[in-house]
């Protein structure tokens, strides 16, 4: 499956020789930690992200330990097996009978899959296509993404929508992460800074992505004529040029936070009440 | 196209060449090499002993290979002025393309260590130790030594569809100063060609470039595009034919722009998501079809061009 219906090709004169000694790279910095730190803390996240969704239980401290903190892995919970007390706003899916991690995992995984910078992160480290900027690409033949299965990666403006939805509810989570039931009343703890951290992290992800600036105003040929869009694309503008470090920063943080709620749900410790 | 010949400064017309001068080598008697070479503020000079040495890329479409030559070190150095010194003194017929020494001409772009980048704002004093390779843009045909043939780029010019203004109003176009700032970054480019050179989708795979515009076009498209005087539609001419899809956004031509231009974040993007705008979103193709409104075939794009 190819995008193109109607191509005609350039005449420009290929097969020419080229200079330069026919090497890889003649680079002789570091330019392969790079892509090495990337594959390692991907894989690390998708590692440990897998064996917490599959794991299956400690994802809720609830009321027996007077908080109310949610994994962001399992959040919203909507499904019959959810652990009694999750706030899934409703149960859904009542034929789901495996970990509710995996049924609500595929918004935020398309949107980080198909995400601009991911998309540089894992060509780079994985692909190798290229491993780094004047490293030989690790493939003979390269078709970039014209043409199944990445061309999908197009759909990145719908996982960017899907993605505001998953922030929503993790801020309902974060901000319910100031009750502390079973008489505590209202407070804040680190599980509560925690979950607050982390969305906001995710928001600040979420609205640096370029879909968004092009969405709200990048879209536009005259910012003259459309005034409101201009303020936003301003307003994105600057978040986009930290995409990069939001996109990592929440990353590791949803994990961090996973494992904060596991230690605190598990009794592994115990989540300090600031005041 | 410069012809491939040394530099005037350096040899220049009517001006002999000066008779190559090169240095002695260092007999064991002479001792350790000089130690503690550094530049201003105590960065280190390229070889401790107080010598720089370039390796470069000699030959031509038939055959060519690496060639060191060694010189004393200069401090505050450029490349380019080590390779004048050395068309002035060891290698008076070293092919090597420059005009302004001052990063504004876009001339002297060449790989340094392996990296593509201007030799006249690449000083030699932040280079790491030992020899410094030098050699012509990998993507591009070889003429002469660091001299390339980039008239690939020229004919990818010629492609783009020109900017078309509709009819002027009887008190002139007027364009508002946020329209105009929009796109005044695109035109920074000098057209150094580093983006064309660095992106792997023609840089290892030639048989792209027949339908791949380049980095340094689609920032062209862009700005069209963003133009709010102009009336063509250039989006499917983009998917279909110049190539856009087949950039994995890896940045690189970002990495090298000597003039800092967001070329990923502000211009192939944008371009890519006004595409799927176009192409890959069931929403918009609805509001077209709904505001029956007509988007442009490549050849309706490039009817127009003049």
């Amino acid at each position: 499956m190819t995008t193109v219906e109607n191509p005609t090709v350039t005449h420009v004169a290929l097969g020419g020789t080229r200079g330069g000694p026919d090497v890889p790279t003649l680079r002789r910095d570091r330019w392969w930690l790079q892509p090495l730190v990337t594959t390692t803390v991907l894989t690390a996240f998708v590692v440990y992200s897998t064996w917490a969704i599959f794991v299956n239980k400690d994802y809720y401290a609830g009321a027996a330990l007077h908080r109310d903190l949610i994994s962001p892995f399992y959040s919203p919970c909507i499904t019959a097996s959810c652990v009694p007390g999750t706030r899934g706003t409703a149960v859904v899916a009542t034929w789901w009978h495996i970990t509710p991690a995996l049924l609500v995992m595929g918004g935020p995984l398309g949107f980080r899959l198909t995400c601009y910078y991911y998309r540089r992160a894992y060509y780079r480290g994985f692909w190798q296509s290229p491993p780094n900027c004047g490293v030989a690409d690790g493939h003979r033949r390269y078709t970039g993404e014209s043409r199944f299965p990445l061309i999908l990666q197009n759909v990145h403006r719908y996982f960017f929508l899907i993605g505001l939805l998953f922030n929503t509810i993790l801020t309902i989570d974060a901000v319910m992460a100031f009750r502390m039931p079973g008489g505590g009343g209202i407070g804040v703890s680190i599980g509560t800074l925690v979950l607050c951290v982390n969305a906001v992290l995710l928001w600040l992800y979420s609205l640096s992505c370029h879909a968004a600036r092009h969405l709200c105003g990048g879209h536009v040929r005259s910012f003259s004529r459309h005034p409101v869009r201009y303020r936003l694309w301003k307003f994105l503008t600057p978040l986009n040029a930290r995409h990069m470090q939001f996109a990592w920063a929440s990353l590791v943080f949803v994990g961090l936070t996973d494992l904060y709620v596991r230690l605190v749900a598990s009794g592994t410790i115990t989540d300090l009440k600031l005041f | 196209m410069t012809d491939p010949t040394p530099a005037p400064t350096t040899a220049g017309a009517g001006t002999p060449a000066p008779a190559p001068t090169p240095l002695p080598p260092r007999s064991p008697a002479e001792g350790p090499p000089d130690a503690g070479g550094t530049g201003p503020w105590g960065i280190p000079l390229p070889q401790e002993d107080g010598t720089v040495t370039l390796r470069v890329w000699r030959g031509d479409a038939t055959a060519g290979q690496l060639v060191d030559y060694t010189l004393p070190a200069q401090d505050g150095e450029v490349v380019l002025d080590v390779v004048h010194r050395i068309q002035a003194s060891v290698a008076p017929d070293l092919a090597c393309r420059w005009n302004c020494k001052a990063g504004k001409c876009g001339s002297c772009s060449s790989e340094i260590n392996g990296r593509p980048r201007l030799m006249c704002m690449t000083r030699v004093d932040e280079l790491p130790e030992g020899p410094i390779t030098v050699t012509p843009l990998r993507t591009f045909p070889i003429l002469r030594d660091l001299v390339t043939d980039v008239s690939f780029n020229y004919e990818m010019a010629k492609q783009v569809p020109a900017f078309a203004p509709p009819p002027p109003p009887p008190d002139g176009y007027r364009m508002q100063q946020e329209d105009v700032q929009r796109g005044q970054e695109f035109r920074k480019c000098i057209e150094c060609f580093l983006c064309q050179d660095v992106c792997h989708v023609i840089r290892d795979h030639e048989e792209n470039k027949a339908q791949y515009a380049g980095p340094r076009f689609f920032i062209r498209y862009a700005e069209l595009e963003m133009h709010p005087l102009d009336t063509n539609d250039r989006r499917e001419l983009v998917r279909q034919r110049m190539g856009l899809s087949l950039c994995n956004i890896t940045k690189c031509c970002t990495e090298v722009c000597p003039e800092h231009i967001k070329i990923t974040d502000n211009a192939i993007i944008p371009l890519k998501e006004r595409v799927v705008d176009s192409s890959y979103d069931p929403v918009a193709w609805l509001g077209r079809k709904i505001l029956r409104r007509h988007k442009r075939s490549p050849d309706e794009a490039t009817a127009e061009a003049p």
